[in-house]
């Protein structure tokens, strides 16, 4: 008797399993009414603002997000021939050149470019790479740590090595996360080619503590944050984003007056993130309606609030939250994407073994 | 036989050889000559000798202080006992970033440790080793004990009663019976410590590197593949020579054995003894499982109302397009799926193995079953992205790539699992069976399925648990619907705000919910048919 019941879970376990997948999509990627997106883990668009989209351009939005920033570049680059998609969001100015060198885009000259700011447009010449928005990354501070401590936030570079700051400041490993590399990035253009190991070197004699990824800094070890709270994180000052104050305040429990953290303006590496219509794409028209959209003033002003970077077209105004409780960088650091790909190996090489070890 | 053979090599062999071939040939040409570079630099020995010796401890620690609740589970009866059967499987499958944080919290800074006694153990090995204790306490405490569990203790009694003592009775009886279930499960927990990743990274810090951080490094971030394939093959050749070594060992030991249910070998703890043992394991396990879980379950709880928990039903527009909670959903559809494909193909590649006949090939097969467990969801990601792009295997957008994915995984448990009491079963009674006329569908429906029912259920919650938490191979996989529950953990776990960090905390009980839930089911499906052979 009991092995009929037991066939019978099987079975029906079997059953459970197909009507429950038989559920899953069945589009086709090749529909010529679809374009499909190949993004980082990191994009998010409002569904009212996706849905004008649709209506207006006549095509269906697919979206694959494909991991973090860097491997969703190396995994357009590694399917070039054959990509997943029609178009590509999410590189940034420290792997343009990776993904430009390799051939993943074909020009196309996306409608309202004029209106980006020049200096967004890192490709100007060719067109293949379309400037979707930026955004900063930066030391942030615990306001209630330095005014509990009677102490002035720091607010450069130099500050940071100064012994009033001591063993205070929180970094990612710049091998394996994006801000910690743009704050290495940072310190390389603000002190030059020869002087930033000279920097790092008094920044490690001045006790940086060094994490693996940004979660484990900010949830784990910043005092500023919830996590760090819980964790009994005691380090005030993190490496993170400009528009991370906006967001504790929107992620608030309750919202409070004003945000719980703020940022050191001209400790700033500037990121720019690009689109562009990949390769072999099998709907170039949607693509390119696509990119024509993520410039547009609608999606530029929708876009904050969701991946919390800001916009690149002039005119696209940015939600009150961030200029209120967020303030703006002052004269970020940039570095051109060529150089960034010219030396950021042998930079994390040398800075891997002069902090790490 | 030709199913799995086929599943492997389609789903594994290839796509892993895809990408390490890409990373090897350039312009057509095989560059060999890279491995000697790769393997002669100081770093990457450095990286290779911790990833082993980490990995021998871990699974060391892991078999002393989980065997002595593999025989409480088995042998002793208490009150209790399913939950916390069910409760010791949930560190396993949550994601590690979740579970490194919670572990913090009992051995880091402010953690209990350090408010008892000062002692703080982040950032040192002893984090990493303890961790990995943490996680694969319950294939231990499961592959062991479900064996151990139908072990006829008569034949211990009556070495008892011929009047050795307790300890040699259980080493000359019982411990050479459960050999290859403990060399099962420490061969299973070597592996996964062996490419243990986010462990390392949270607990360990910047300053611990592994053979599997490495790999994603040069993969994910520097865009070497060539490295990469090389230290994919230098894993590839340490993980076949512990495999080579288990199948040694174990290879000598299988013996057919008197299997019996398992609910009569179960009794009430007798004598100071047991009762001694019994406190000792269930304070193991509280003390190193249940206490970082309930550190969990307090943080979620922090906003006033179940506020967290209100947050995930709320759809934010942007980052989740449907609410949070609906991952709940979308990972038991996964995990239904991905079990069903891994007891399938694991199941038949145990039957086929089991067989006294096998030849030597199929004895090599059994080996490389073994393999997905170790290596780089991040190889296998990548490669299954390059390998399966022509019709009609043009699987990537395909929902079932999830599935087959997590079944990688799973399917290695379902062999180890049921491979040592397949074995066991005495082929007296199949041949029995036949000469009485019976066919053979009829043979395993009415000899080996009884017998292996247990070992069947067993295997498939294993299964289930590990696609429930599967976060490798499901991230390196771009699919345009919703994220899983370990996904989406990351995801709320990658933004500023406290809202976002209260919802990953609730995300996570709910998760190790579901998996105590689902494996607590299981676990009744067996209990209702108690006594019943």
């Amino acid at each position: 008797m009991q092995n009929k019941t037991f066939v019978a879970v099987a079975v029906g376990l079997g059953l459970i399993s197909l009507s429950a997948c038989g559920s899953g999509d069945g589009k086709s990627s090749a529909d010529s009414k679809t374009v499909t997106l190949v993004s980082h883990n990191s994009w998010a668009i409002s569904k009212k603002v996706q849905r004008d989209f649709e209506k207006r351009s006549g095509y269906k939005l697919r979206v694959l997000k494909d991991g973090d920033a860097g491997q969703a570049v190396n995994k357009a680059i590694l399917t070039k021939g054959n990509p997943q998609g029609d178009v590509f969001f999410g590189v940034d100015n420290s792997l343009l050149s990776r993904a430009l060198d390799n051939g993943l885009f074909q020009p196309y000259t996306a409608k309202g470019l004029d209106k980006v700011g020049a200096s967004y447009q890192l490709d100007k010449d060719k067109h293949r790479a379309t400037p979707v928005d930026h955004g900063d990354i930066c030391v942030n501070y615990d306001k209630a740590w330095f005014s509990e401590h009677k102490l002035t936030p720091p607010r450069t570079f130099a500050d940071l090595v100064k012994p009033a700051y001591k063993n205070l400041l929180v970094t990612e490993n710049a091998a394996t996360s994006s801000p910690g590399l743009g704050f290495l990035l940072g310190s390389a253009a603000a002190y030059g080619d020869d002087g930033w190991q000279d920097y790092w070197k008094k920044l490690k004699a001045n006790g940086v503590k060094v994490v693996d990824g940004w979660e484990q800094a900010y949830t784990q070890e910043f005092s500023g944050s919830t996590g760090g709270k819980e964790a009994g994180g005691d380090r005030p000052l993190v490496v993170s984003y400009a528009s991370s104050p906006p967001a504790e305040v929107l992620y608030a429990k309750k919202r409070p007056s004003t945000a719980p953290t703020g940022v050191a303006t001209a400790t700033c590496f500037r990121q720019i993130e690009f689109a562009g219509l990949l390769g072999n794409a099998k709907n170039p028209e949607g693509a390119k309606a696509f990119l024509d959209f993520l410039i547009s003033k609608e999606f530029q002003e929708d876009m904050p609030v969701n991946m919390y970077v800001y916009p690149v077209v002039q005119g696209a105004e940015v939600p009150a939250e961030f200029t209120e409780y967020g303030p703006a960088a002052e004269n970020p650091e940039t570095m051109a994407p060529e150089k960034i790909a010219a030396n950021r190996d042998q930079w994390v090489k040398s800075w891997t073994s002069l902090v790490l070890k | 036989m030709a199913l799995p053979v086929a599943f492997f090599a389609l789903f594994f062999a290839w796509p892993v050889a895809a990408i390490v071939a890409r990373g090897l040939k350039v312009d057509g040409a095989w560059r060999f000559g890279r491995i000697a570079d790769v393997v002669a630099q100081p770093d990457i020995r450095h990286v290779l000798w911790f990833t082993t010796w980490q990995a021998l401890a871990s699974t060391a620690l892991t078999l002393l202080l989980a065997l002595p609740a593999a025989y409480v589970f088995a042998r002793l009866d208490f009150p209790g006992k399913q939950v916390l059967r069910a409760v010791v499987t949930v560190p396993f499958v949550l994601p590690t970033v979740v579970a490194g944080s919670a572990f913090l919290a009992v051995v880091g800074r402010r953690g209990l440790l350090d408010q008892l006694w000062g002692v703080r153990l982040d950032t040192t090995v002893w984090a990493i080793l303890l961790a990995h204790v943490f996680f694969n306490f319950a294939v231990v405490v499961r592959t062991v004990g479900g064996l151990w569990a139908q072990l006829d203790p008569r034949q211990e009694e009556a070495a008892r009663m011929l009047g050795t003592s307790p300890l040699t009775a259980w080493r000359k009886v019982t411990l050479p019976a459960l050999a290859p279930a403990v060399a099962a499960a420490a061969l299973m927990v070597f592996l996964f410590t062996f490419t243990s990743f986010g462990v390392v990274q949270i607990l360990g810090g910047p300053t611990f590197s592994t053979l599997e951080v490495e790999i994603y490094r040069q993969t994910s971030e520097v865009f070497d593949l060539s490295t990469a394939a090389v230290l994919t093959l230098v894993q590839f050749a340490a993980v076949g020579a512990i495999l080579a070594v288990h199948a040694w060992t174990v290879r000598r030991r299988e013996t057919a054995l008197r299997l019996v249910d398992a609910a009569v070998t179960a009794r009430r703890p007798r004598g100071a003894g047991q009762w001694a043992l019994l406190a000792g394991v269930v304070l193991t396990i509280a003390l190193l499982l249940v206490l970082p879980l309930a550190v969990l379950v307090r943080r979620s709880l922090d906003a006033p109302g179940l506020g967290y928990y209100r947050a995930l039903t709320r759809s934010d527009g942007g980052t989740f397009l449907v609410a949070p909670v609906h991952a709940v959903w979308t990972s038991l559809q996964y995990a239904v799926a991905a079990t069903a494909i891994a007891v399938v193909i694991g199941g038949l590649a145990a039957a086929a193995l089991a067989r006294r006949d096998a030849g030597r090939l199929v004895r090599g097969f059994d080996a490389l079953l073994m393999l997905p467990l170790g290596v780089s969801a991040v190889t296998v990601g990548f490669g299954f992205l390059i390998a399966l792009d022509e019709p009609p295997l043009d699987l990537r957008q395909s929902w079932i790539l999830v599935p087959l994915a997590q079944s990688l995984v799973g399917a290695p448990f379902v062999v180890r699992t049921m491979l040592p009491v397949l074995r066991a079963v005495d082929a007296r009674l199949r041949e029995a069976a036949a000469v009485l006329g019976a066919s053979p569908w009829r043979v395993w429906r009415e000899v080996d399925l009884p017998l292996v029912r247990r070992a069947l259920l067993v295997a498939a919650g294993f299964a289930f648990a590990v696609s429930l938490g599967e976060f490798g191979a499901t991230v390196f996989i771009a699919r345009p619907d919703n994220p899983t529950l370990p996904v989406a953990v990351a995801r709320l776990l990658s933004r500023p705000g406290d809202l976002n960090y209260g919802q990953a905390m609730a995300l996570s009980t709910i998760l190790m919910v579901v998996c105590a839930a689902a494996l607590l089911i299981l676990e009744r499906l067996r209990t209702d048919r108690t006594g019943e052979f």
